[in-house]
């Protein structure tokens, strides 16, 4: 079905790739077509939190590309890693990243916030392949990861449980309830990453409720830190590789990355956690993206 | 009631090695023969409500059985939203167990009173609740409850309460309402532990002369709609019996399947007035004070039948 320019909305996000495909294995492509789609969906929705899905972008395509044991053609597959983004209002990202690694067909992005649509704006796990666990409140993804990495430990198996928490959600005393149970309990399968992009809803973290200082907190809480640039493929990786290698503890990997980030204008500017890109602000936001395309 | 519980998960735990049972720091003397028995089917989750709801639903969502078990308000208003996003949006395989429903704590003073817990958690789509009246029903609904999958709500009483039915509870089915007493002037609807002042109250009404039909309800939702089909019917009057406020708990769930019935019988409602208890003492004196002791329910039910 058309979307635009007698386009599909999977030619119209691709373009830039055609005629060949875009390589979504690669981790700093599948980063940019999830901003890319976050622009699009938000724009097509009006929706709102692009500045979150952006932040979020690097550390969602490395694990979809270099980490999480998964298959698309078998979601429930029963010794899959598990992912929770206990951010939930960064969804976009997760379907993007699900339907560009094949879990469900890239057209159905287009469908975001639309009446009917099980896409809804903070991620559902109803109807959406891939989607290990609804959020929306934010505080509740780390201690539901503490359940399942319980639940590989006393099977014996050795799957994984990924947690992103926003850095903002950190207020919540029911993540720090789920740091104290996860570091007691010794859960070393389980792995948050904190994208840590120093803004929340009104204002930088710092001015709002003061985090800082962050990784000692979590170290004081008897976690494994890591504190690692969340825009750098690399170096996320190799951090998540170290954390997978852990042992005794659960690991914590504190990204830094920039809300808004890859649209100059969207950047560490708070409106973009609220605003939707219409009109020319969409437009050059969508040039900036292509300038910068891998 | 919480000994009849422990009693009748322990004979789930042993057929079913993955049943795990999360506390949230309580069940000192109560739980002990359970965590010695299955060390490993506990978790003490330590005073920490919310993670202890979110994480059993990651538990249960490894394939078990998962019950969180706390006093009062701690399992379920504590942490309502991770029952309702977590547990039941999840349909996951949470049984959440309060023990001290009503005024079973009633001397430890207002946050202690489990007043408003049927009616917040009976509004939750995907949570089947249960209020058992005395140690026979809960022994009947325990194992039900754990057979079933998604997410339950158990209130229990707290320890000591006496034996109202004459005989074990044998195959109970879901949302079965069991008669105690037979009547024929007015039917007194019961759910959970004050069970025992209304099967009190209706030998205080024989006395006056007032046949009064004993119904009690350990499963409020869903609830059993013929019975209560079957007593508009049969009688004129219809009075429910709950230590719980009147405002959207058993009574009325009641009042919701009777008039879908389009019942000309008139139900009225005993618990709490829409109010919060600021004084304490003892269950007993406090189900005096709020007129729903034995005595109050016959008092009540006389005038009503007067009037």
């Amino acid at each position: 079905m058309e979307y635009r320019d007698g386009m599909t909305y999977t030619q119209w996000v691709h373009a830039g790739f055609l005629p060949g495909e875009p390589d979504v294995s690669d981790p700093e492509v599948l980063a940019w077509l999830i901003r890319r789609h976050g622009l699009e969906m938000t724009h097509i929705s009006r929706g709102s939190h692009i500045g979150a899905i952006f932040s979020v972008a690097e550390i969602m395509s490395v694990l979809y590309t270099r980490i999480l044991h998964v298959d698309p053609s078998n979601p429930s597959m029963e010794d899959r890693d598990r992912l929770i983004l206990s951010k939930g209002h960064a969804g976009a990202a997760v379907y993007a990243a699900l339907a560009e690694r094949g879990f469900f067909p890239v057209e159905e992005l287009r469908q975001h916030y639309a009446n009917g649509s099980h896409l809804s704006g903070h991620v559902s796990h109803r109807g959406v392949p891939g989607v290990e666990f609804s959020t929306g409140s934010l505080g509740h993804g780390l201690a539901v990861g503490t359940g399942m990495a319980l639940g590989a430990r006393m099977d014996g198996r050795g799957w994984h449980t990924f947690v992103v928490l926003g850095d903002g959600e950190c207020d919540e005393g029911s993540v720090w309830e789920a740091a104290l149970e996860a570091n007691h309990f010794g859960l070393d399968h389980l792995i948050a990453v904190v994208d840590h992009n120093h803004m929340q809803s009104l204002d930088f973290c710092e001015k709002t409720i003061r985090l800082e200082p962050f990784g000692e907190k979590w170290a004081a809480f008897g976690w494994h830190v890591q504190r690692v640039d969340g825009h750098d493929v690399h170096a996320l990786e190799e951090a998540f590789r170290k954390a997978l290698a852990h042992t005794g503890s659960p690991s914590v990997i504190i990204a830094d990355t920039v809300k808004g980030k890859g649209v100059s204008f969207m950047e560490n500017d708070i409106l973009w956690h609220y605003r939707t890109p219409q009109g020319d602000e969409y437009e050059a936001a969508r040039q900036e993206l292509e300038a910068h395309r891998p | 009631m919480r000994d009849a519980f422990v009693r009748a998960l322990m004979r789930q735990a042993a057929d079913d090695r993955r049943l795990v049972l999360i506390t949230g720091d309580l069940g000192f003397g109560v739980l002990k023969p359970f965590w010695e028995t299955y060390p490993d089917q506990f978790i003490n989750a330590g005073i920490a409500e919310q993670a202890m709801t979110s994480m059993a639903a990651g538990l249960s969502l490894t394939g078990r059985t998962v019950i969180t078990y706390s006093i009062g308000n701690f399992p379920t208003l504590r942490c309502l939203e991770q029952i309702r996003n977590d547990c039941a949006y999840h349909d996951a395989n949470v049984k959440i167990v309060c023990v001290g429903g009503g005024f079973a704590y009633g001397s430890l003073g207002m946050s202690h009173h489990a007043t408003e817990d049927i009616a917040v958690l009976r509004a939750l789509p995907g949570v089947t609740v249960f209020a058992p009246g005395d140690p026979a029903e809960v022994e009947a609904v325990v194992p039900e409850m754990l057979k079933m999958p998604g997410t339950c709500y158990l209130r229990l009483g707290r320890g000591g309460e006496p034996t109202l039915h004459d005989a074990p509870v044998t195959g109970w089915k879901m949302p079965q309402a069991l008669t105690i007493r037979r009547g024929t002037d007015v039917a007194l609807l019961s759910s959970g532990g004050i069970l025992t002042q209304t099967v009190s109250a209706a030998g205080m009404l024989a006395e006056k002369g007032i046949s009064a039909e004993v119904v009690s309800f350990p499963c409020v939702k869903p609830i059993d709609r013929e019975k209560i089909s079957e007593l508009c019917t049969r009688f004129a009057h219809l009075v429910t019996v709950e230590e719980h406020t009147i405002v959207g708990g058993f009574g009325s769930a009641v009042c919701e399947a009777a008039m879908e019935t389009g019942t000309a019988a008139v139900i009225h409602r005993i618990g709490m007035e829409d109010t919060y208890s600021t004084i304490v003492g003892t269950q007993q004196y406090l189900r005096s004070c709020y007129q729903m002791d034995d005595r109050a329910i016959c008092e009540r039910t006389m005038a009503w039948l007067k009037a």
